[in-house]
């Protein structure tokens, strides 16, 4: 017992740790990155969140306040990041940038057009994520990009594109320090991709001050950063804790300032308890829903899909198991045509009478028997969803079993298309409804994303002509034809608009939503 | 010089087992479920970005190039590099190792601190008061889940009480600055700098995942003490002893305990090992960056390099850790050794 006395003595001796220091911010979530720039392979999201702080983009968005209080990226306008200005010419086709001239790498030498030139050749060589994220604004061949002197880049574009700019303002076109990766190349690496996995090589507002894998990454504020008003915090600690209880706990004592990736019901009862800040903004171009596989029986059968659809049990998901954090997408008059945005609402609602009577039609009278799949790193929200489907579809004899798929194997899982109905979700970080029916429900592209397996050649050609279409009239007369039709034929059944969740000190401020959902230190304050 | 031959000859027996723990670790490695590259293509991924990083991690060649490649790399050393972390495996778990040293090291020296106490006076006294009050702390310690107590510390200690410190790993590096690195071990580290601050700070840190994780581990030894504490007090030299009117003291500490021990080092050597793998709930919770929480990661993720070279390092310490506890045996009871 003298030992365990002793032991608590020493811990009774802790100084009294008091609030964190006014310029340091401490911010706590489950993972951290695994490499410092997004173009190494097997880079994980993480490193996104790195780079959009260590790095800098030619442009970036200005921020914008909602009606109700809540600070997000302003999605339709540019501002200047490492180019002072740009213009676009021939109807979009070619874009000149000029750089500012004062603006230096963390190592002290100038940024120049030639280092852009580089580091945009490279996020396309990269192959894998990046050079898929380029594509999205046609940026497949380098020789799209040219150096006209030491401070102007030109983009010259076979088509114009209207995300050829908005693409440039994403964590994959980062401006790297070329003269110091290159010192590092090597015969097999000529892209340096493994000196950068672990070393900075940047010109952002932030620089790595420490990182150690697995534990915690120190950012440390670049004094002579030129790109946009000088951040207020001079270092940023981002830690990795596993456990969302400990989060928690060291948020509410006040040892940390920020913790994100907490569950809804954390995010629920911190917002009701009223002691810290509690931000929840409506994702970007996000839907939560579950997909029902139009390849397999019987969801081949729209009428099956449709009952589904009618059976959900909407308002005890809502409550039970994303407890509020999240905004409905059932329920839209039917007489009524559909917003030119995404995501919409369904027009459909628990009413198990009619889902009864679309699956006589179809011939299910009896019920069927299916599985449902849920990616197990995703269970505190998905498993209590799983069994509130499970028990009300039982109400029409349909017996559903639920698969649990490990994490590494989800992705694997999605691409296999071989899952009858699963829960997913899926956000994209331009946003724009076709960007989102690209990945989720395009036949042609067919992605990793399409669980469905929905093809509709009719569709594709909508999400192709919305693509491109100029004149505002004719384009949003085609997403609400879009929406029209996935609503009707529901190969992914609409649930909710999800929340993107932090929790923040009261003397925390400055928080701005960013499609990726990172947390911008350059913008933070504490009071 | 005997003892050098004996130790050689230990480990030259352990080299089999080796060999074939290198063998199964890299065939269950690619039996765990999940696709490799498919998880690091992630988001956005596409048949050609799948196979091209199968391609970058090697996975696409036929199986028994694979091992060729990973025996001739770990002969040089290299246990590869960790795809979830982007480091090298070696360098991750030189990193880690010592953290989860220090952590089962003081978890045991804190059930060792009230185990073998209690075990000792339950034997003494069999069916009194003090046997319950083992029976009954040992129960608690062993029914309870690891995280459960780690959580109730965290609340109480932390939260409620506010005196442990935060759960945030080995040393808050906002308050103190970490010693540079010799042992690894914070608590030796820090004192080799002369940071006392500091060498409190880890110790604080200790306390509450020392607790949490030692409760699991008093049980077999506060049992496994009464036990051979029981069986000694009923042998002949003992009742020899009292017969010639020794100290109840000398007795018991002095012949007892002595004899009881041998079992006693053999236990510890098992719940060392079995703790050092199994804290990965305890390390959750108090964020601490040890080798559970990374060999779980590893195996989520399908990351064979981490999960291989994880293997095969507990390989080698349960390897090392029995010579230890054959060595510290034969010290105790020099019979031991006769029958090696």
């Amino acid at each position: 017992m003298l030992g365990l006395a002793a032991l608590l003595a020493s811990a009774a001796l802790m100084p009294v740790a008091a609030a964190t220091p006014k310029d340091v911010l401490i911010e706590v979530g489950e993972h951290g990155p695994n490499s410092l720039d997004p173009m190494t392979p097997a880079a994980n999201e993480l490193s996104q969140l790195v780079a959009w702080q260590i790095y800098d983009r030619l442009i970036t968005h200005p921020m914008k306040t909602l009606p109700d209080g809540k600070v997000i990226y302003d999605a339709t306008k540019f501002a200047p990041e490492l180019a002072e200005s740009w213009d676009v010419q021939d109807d979009g086709k070619t874009l000149i940038f000029h750089l500012r001239k004062d603006a230096t790498f963390h190592d002290g030498s100038p940024v120049t057009a030639e280092d852009v030139k580089w580091s945009f050749d490279r996020a396309i060589a990269a192959g894998g994520f990046p050079a898929i994220q380029m594509a999205a604004g046609t940026y497949t061949d380098p020789t799209v990009f040219s150096v006209v002197d030491e401070h102007t880049f030109k983009i010259s574009l076979k088509e114009p594109n209207k995300l050829a700019i908005p693409d440039l303002a994403v964590p994959v076109p980062d401006v790297l320090n070329k003269k110091l990766a290159l010192e590092h190349a090597t015969k097999d690496d000529p892209w340096a991709l493994n000196w950068t996995r672990d070393h900075d090589a940047g010109g952002g507002p932030f620089k790595v001050a420490s990182w150690k894998s697995g534990d915690q990454i120190v950012f440390d504020r670049f004094d002579a950063w030129k790109s946009g008003p000088l951040p207020a915090l001079k270092r940023v600690v981002y830690r990795e804790i596993a456990s969302p209880g400990t989060r928690r706990a060291l948020l509410e004592k006040g040892d940390v300032d920020v913790s994100v990736g907490l569950p809804p019901k954390d995010y629920a009862e911190l917002a009701a308890g009223g002691k810290v800040n509690v931000i929840g903004t409506l994702m970007q171009n996000e839907q939560f829903e579950v997909d029902l596989n139009v390849t397999l029986k019987p969801f081949s059968d729209k009428r099956v899909r449709q009952a589904i659809a009618y059976a959900l049990p909407y308002e005890a998901i809502m409550s039970q198991s994303l407890y509020g954090r999240a905004e409905p997408l059932w329920g839209h008059d039917p007489a009524k045509p559909f917003e030119p945005k995404w995501p919409v609402a369904s027009p459909y609602k628990t009413d198990l009478d009619k889902a009864k009577a679309l699956l006589k039609e179809a011939g299910y009278a009896d019920g069927f028997k299916t599985q449902l799949f849920i990616d197990m790193s995703q269970t505190t929200v998905q498993e209590p969803m799983a069994l509130l489907i499970q028990e009300s579809l039982k109400k029409l004899n349909i017996d559903v079993s639920i698969e649990k798929i490990p994490g590494s194997d989800w992705f694997a899982k999605m691409g296999s298309k071989s899952m009858p109905m699963d829960i997913n979700y899926f956000y994209g970080w331009l946003d724009y409804p076709e960007y989102f029916f690209f990945w989720t429900y395009d036949g042609k592209n067919n992605s990793v994303f399409n669980t469905a397996n929905y093809v509709n050649p009719d569709l594709d050609k909508l999400t192709a002509e919305a693509r491109f279409e100029t004149d505002p009239a004719k384009y949003e007369a085609l997403i609400t034809k879009m929406n029209g039709i996935v609503m009707d034929d529901v190969p992914r059944v609409p649930v909710a608009h999800l929340f993107s969740d932090i929790a923040l000190q009261k003397n925390v401020k400055g928080y701005m939503y960013w499609f990726h959902t990172h947390l911008d230190y350059r913008f933070v304050t504490k009071e | 010089m005997k003892t050098a031959v004996t130790v050689a000859k230990r480990i030259a027996s352990a080299v089999p087992s080796l060999v074939g723990v290198v063998v199964v670790t890299f065939l269950l490695a690619r039996a765990l479920p999940g696709d490799p590259a498919a998880y690091y293509a992630g988001s956005s991924a596409t048949p050609e970005s799948i196979a091209s990083i199968r391609a970058h991690l090697g996975l696409d060649r036929p199986l028994v190039w694979q091992f060729v490649d990973y025996v001739w790399k770990l002969a040089h050393g290299d246990l590869g590099i960790s795809v979830s972390s982007g480091k090298p495996v070696l360098e991750d778990l030189a990193v880690r190792l010592p953290a989860s040293i220090e952590l089962t090291g003081m978890a045991l020296l804190f059930a060792l601190l009230i185990g073998l106490p209690l075990g000792v006076l339950a034997a003494t006294k069999p069916g009194r008061l003090v046997d319950h009050l083992c029976r009954l702390v040992v129960t608690v310690g062993a029914a309870f889940p690891t995280f459960f107590v780690a959580l109730m510390l965290v609340f109480v200690c932390y939260y409620k009480l506010g005196i442990a410190p935060e759960p945030l790993g080995r040393l808050s590096e906002i308050y103190y600055t970490m010693p540079p690195p010799v042992t690894g071990l914070l608590s030796i580290d820090t004192l080799l700098a002369g940071d006392i601050d500091a060498f409190r700070g880890a110790i604080a840190q200790l306390v509450l995942p020392s607790i949490s994780l030692g409760l699991f581990a008093l049980a077999p030894i506060a049992r496994m003490t009464r036990a051979a504490m029981l069986t000694a007090l009923s042998s002949d030299f003992c009742r020899t002893a009292r017969a010639m009117g020794l100290s109840s003291g000398r007795i018991v500490f002095g012949y007892a305990l002595r004899n009881a021990l041998l079992p006693i080092v053999n236990i510890l050597g098992m719940v060392f090992s079995f703790l050092l793998g199994a804290n990965v709930l305890v390390e959750q919770v108090f964020a601490w960056p040890g080798v559970g929480a990374y060999a779980v990661n590893a195996v989520i993720a399908s990351d064979y390099a981490a999960v291989q070279g994880f293997v095969l390092m507990m390989a080698i310490l349960y390897v090392l850790l029995n010579l230890a506890v054959d060595l510290v045996a034969t010290a105790i009871d020099p019979r031991v050794a006769y029958d090696g």
